[in-house]
């Protein structure tokens, strides 16, 4: 019995400590220091509207923005989720079919890129979370000249388009970390802004 | 896999060498109650930590006093967890409003959290209030991964007092450990994480207004402070259902790196620890260049699977459920430390891996998540496999077997191998209940091999106390609940008691000087019979499973076949 009642007393310390003590130290530490960070990385507009997080990506149809990669949760956060489908799977399978053709077919990859150019791997496969906010660069500049068409532009501004996605190219954090990427919704944010 | 690929590679095994001695070192003077640099600032808390709870900090328990007390204290985790749960849509720190949960569900999620697996048959975002997510699993992470260290420290020293009876005071190594170790590690790591892009926040969703005009949440929480903790002690329960592949979870290269790390920093350094707690710093390096040494292997052979060409989705690049941010080279680094460490959390779907690459994760957690392991839980498991190759090695030369000068005996012996045995029968058993009823079918989302892979993963991830899962798996079910539930609950204590039990023994026997008949345990003839002990019985008890699965999944893949 008194095992008992060391072991209750001993859980509500520890819950003291460890469940409100320290979120709230944490809390505190990270509102003060990295306040944008804490609260979701979030985007807004010249409204001051909340336009989305940087760190989310967000769904693009419509031809004028840059797609980002596939998502089984349809870019669904709450829950996001991924298709959970393994390396033989049916389902998979012709999901990737179809994202190919539809990749291709969309920036006309054939007369841009010649007939045997691959699609990168990340515009035909889903994310993991759904909500992967980045692209590869190679995947960024296929969709160049899709955009040209759509937004009618310019040699000039085309070329400026030219720049900013090479701009928009994080390499690998610290040269060591991770791949090279691009941030889709960023990069239509500055699009926009062309 | 590139250039700067091998370089972090390099880099993470390189740390992780520099670390585990100063960690170790450092883990090894807490728990022998000696000052720390830490000692000033937390002292003061430890010592109010017994007087509130009315501890009396000297004192010694027998091992079955400190069986009792773990699960007392344990019992205490679940019922909390169990009730935050069923009750969270009353109580405060509720912002999205979310309701109780099912009753399997709250059992299933209690037991996942006191054991240390964090198997999450729930998605965070969706269905848990603030309150559960701090109080109960937050809470859980900590001395759930501090009971795991409680039961190494008493069993080194059980090995080494001589003619003794007790192990030391559950309370205070649970305390030590917790306020030493954790919470400190888990402060820093939490604040570096945010820095990253992790949300810590109270507040509620924010709406947004995306660019093309559709409304999206923008979900937050005190993420921060719970992931920290959750990879730290290795327990790997996600703020969010995706865990670690989730943005707001693991924003960065560089915040993957550290979570990555974390995973096995403190499995790693308790090897250390142990040595010195037994007085030859030796041993404890034998058992991690054993550890080290597996690890590589399936590391190797897993980067290797998932970088060849899949003919059925036509491609070497199988990016399906990873990130851009991370690749294939992260992904599967993270795949492999997660399911060797019983840490659980993923960065990638193993669901949608390779097939060998998902096998070699299966692998892992069937060798008994020894190599490294869950905090305290690898190490003590990794002992029942030194007592076992101690016995087969005492057995080959006909002599009466033992380990650092204590004789292993019947006893000794008959309980490591309940300790391995225990978690084999629940992956075995379990499995071939799921696959022969409707309630286990139901739930696949893969068919062919892959679906049999789905639940034999399941059952692989309860005994072992992982967590990890092929999540496609549809888990939030009255049948997988209980079942998994209570293998959970044998792969935790059936192992933690048999431990304690020979612990027990060991501390009354008396001490043998070596001789010249001694079959020394700090050798790398040591470190190669402690490794094929361990492949040959998880082979033996588990390839016929392995074969149905991940094996004939990738004989089929290459031959273009899918299901």
């Amino acid at each position: 019995m008194k095992t008992f009642l060391i072991a209750l007393r001993l859980f509500l310390v520890m819950t003291l400590i460890t469940g409100i003590l320290y979120p709230l130290v944490v809390t505190g530490i990270g509102q003060g220091l990295f306040a944008k960070q804490a609260n979701g990385s979030v985007l807004k507009g010249a409204q001051n509207q909340v336009i989305g997080s940087e760190l989310l990506a967000q769904k693009f149809d419509s031809v004028i923005y840059f797609q980002a990669r596939p998502s089984a949760c349809d870019y669904g956060t709450v829950a996001s989720g991924a298709s959970n489908k393994g390396p033989t799977s049916e389902a998979l399978q012709k999901s990737v079919q179809e994202r190919r053709t539809a990749f291709r077919a969309s920036n006309n990859l054939a007369a841009t890129q010649g007939v045997s150019q691959n699609v990168p791997a990340e515009m035909a496969f889903a994310s993991g979370s759904g909500l992967d906010p980045h692209i590869s660069p190679e995947a960024a500049r296929m969709q160049i000249a899709r955009i040209v068409a759509a937004r009618s532009f310019d040699t000039k501004r085309s070329e400026a388009l030219n720049n900013l996605v090479e701009r928009s190219v994080e390499q690998p954090q610290f040269g060591i970390f991770g791949n090279a990427r691009v941030n889709v919704l960023r990069l239509n944010l500055a699009l926009n802004g062309l | 896999m590139q250039p700067h690929d091998y370089l972090q590679l390099a880099l993470y095994f390189g740390l992780l060498l520099v670390c585990t001695p100063l960690l170790g070192g450092f883990m090894a003077t807490v728990f022998n109650g000696e000052k720390t640099w830490l000692s000033p600032v937390i002292a003061p808390l430890e010592r109010l930590t017994y007087r509130v709870s009315g501890i009396d900090s000297v004192e010694e328990m027998s091992w079955k006093r400190y069986a009792a007390s773990l699960l007392a204290f344990n019992l205490f985790g679940f019922l909390a967890v169990f009730g935050l749960m069923l009750l969270q849509n009353v109580l405060p720190l509720n912002p999205q409003g979310v309701n109780g949960t099912s009753v399997y569900l709250a059992f299933n999620t209690a037991v996942s959290f006191m054991t240390n697996t964090n198997w999450q048959a729930y998605s965070g975002e969706a269905a848990l209030s603030y309150a559960t997510q701090m109080l109960g699993l937050g809470v859980q992470n900590f001395v759930s991964a501090a009971t795991g260290i409680a039961v190494i420290v008493a069993m080194a020293r059980g090995i080494a007092r001589r003619q003794a009876s007790s192990l030391g005071n559950f309370w205070v190594d649970l305390t030590r450990a917790t306020l030493y170790i954790l919470l400190p590690l888990s402060l820093l790591l939490a604040i570096v994480l945010i820095s990253q892009g992790v949300v810590q926040s109270f507040d509620s969703y924010v709406q947004a207004t995306t660019l093309e005009g559709r409304s999206q949440m923008i979900p937050l929480g005190p993420a921060a402070s719970q992931i920290a903790i959750k990879q730290l002690g290795t327990n790997g329960g996600g703020f969010f259902g995706v865990n670690s592949a989730h943005p707001f979870e693991n924003p960065t290269p560089f915040s993957n790196f550290l979570q990555v790390f974390a995973i096995l920093l403190i499995p790693a350094a308790l090897t250390v620890t142990y040595g010195k707690l037994i007085g030859s710093a030796k041993q404890g390096w034998t058992i991690f260049a054993a550890m080290l040494t597996v690890l590589v292997v399936v590391l190797g052979v897993s980067l290797w699977s998932e970088t060849q060409y899949n003919p059925v989705m036509q491609t070497a690049q199988q990016m399906e459920g990873k990130e851009q941010r991370f690749g294939v080279a992260n992904s599967i680094l993270w795949q492999m430390t997660t399911t060797v460490a019983s840490n659980g959390s993923v960065n990638s779907m193993h669901d949608s891996s390779s097939p060998l690459a998902g096998g070699m994760a299966l692998l892992n957690m069937m060798l008994g998540e020894v190599i490294f392991g869950g905090v305290g839980a690898g190490m003590y498991g990794m002992l029942m496999f030194v007592v076992l190759t101690v016995f087969i090695a005492g057995l080959m030369v006909g002599r009466t077997p033992e380990y650092l000068g204590k004789k292993i005996e019947a006893f000794e012996v008959q309980m490591a191998m309940i300790a391995i045995l225990a978690p084999s029968a629940v992956i075995l058993i379990g499995t071939m209940i799921a696959v022969l009823i409707p309630q286990g079918l139901n739930s696949l989302n893969n068919q062919g091999p892959h679906g049999f892979s789905e639940i034999l993963y399941a059952f692989t991830s309860a005994a072992g106390n992982n967590g990890s899962a092929f999540a496609g798996l549809t888990v939030d079910t009255p049948f997988y609940n209980i079942a998994l539930g209570f293998g959970m609950l044998i792969g935790r204590f059936g192992v933690i008691l048999p431990a304690l039990a020979i612990a027990g023994s060991m501390v009354t026997k008396k001490y043998t000087p070596p001789s010249l008949g001694t079959f020394p345990t700090d050798t790398p003839l040591f470190v190669m019979l402690l490794i094929a002990v361990i492949l040959i019985v998880g082979a033996l008890t588990f390839f016929p499973a392995l074969s149905l699965g991940p094996i004939v999944e990738h004989l089929l893949m290459n031959a273009g076949r899918a299901f």
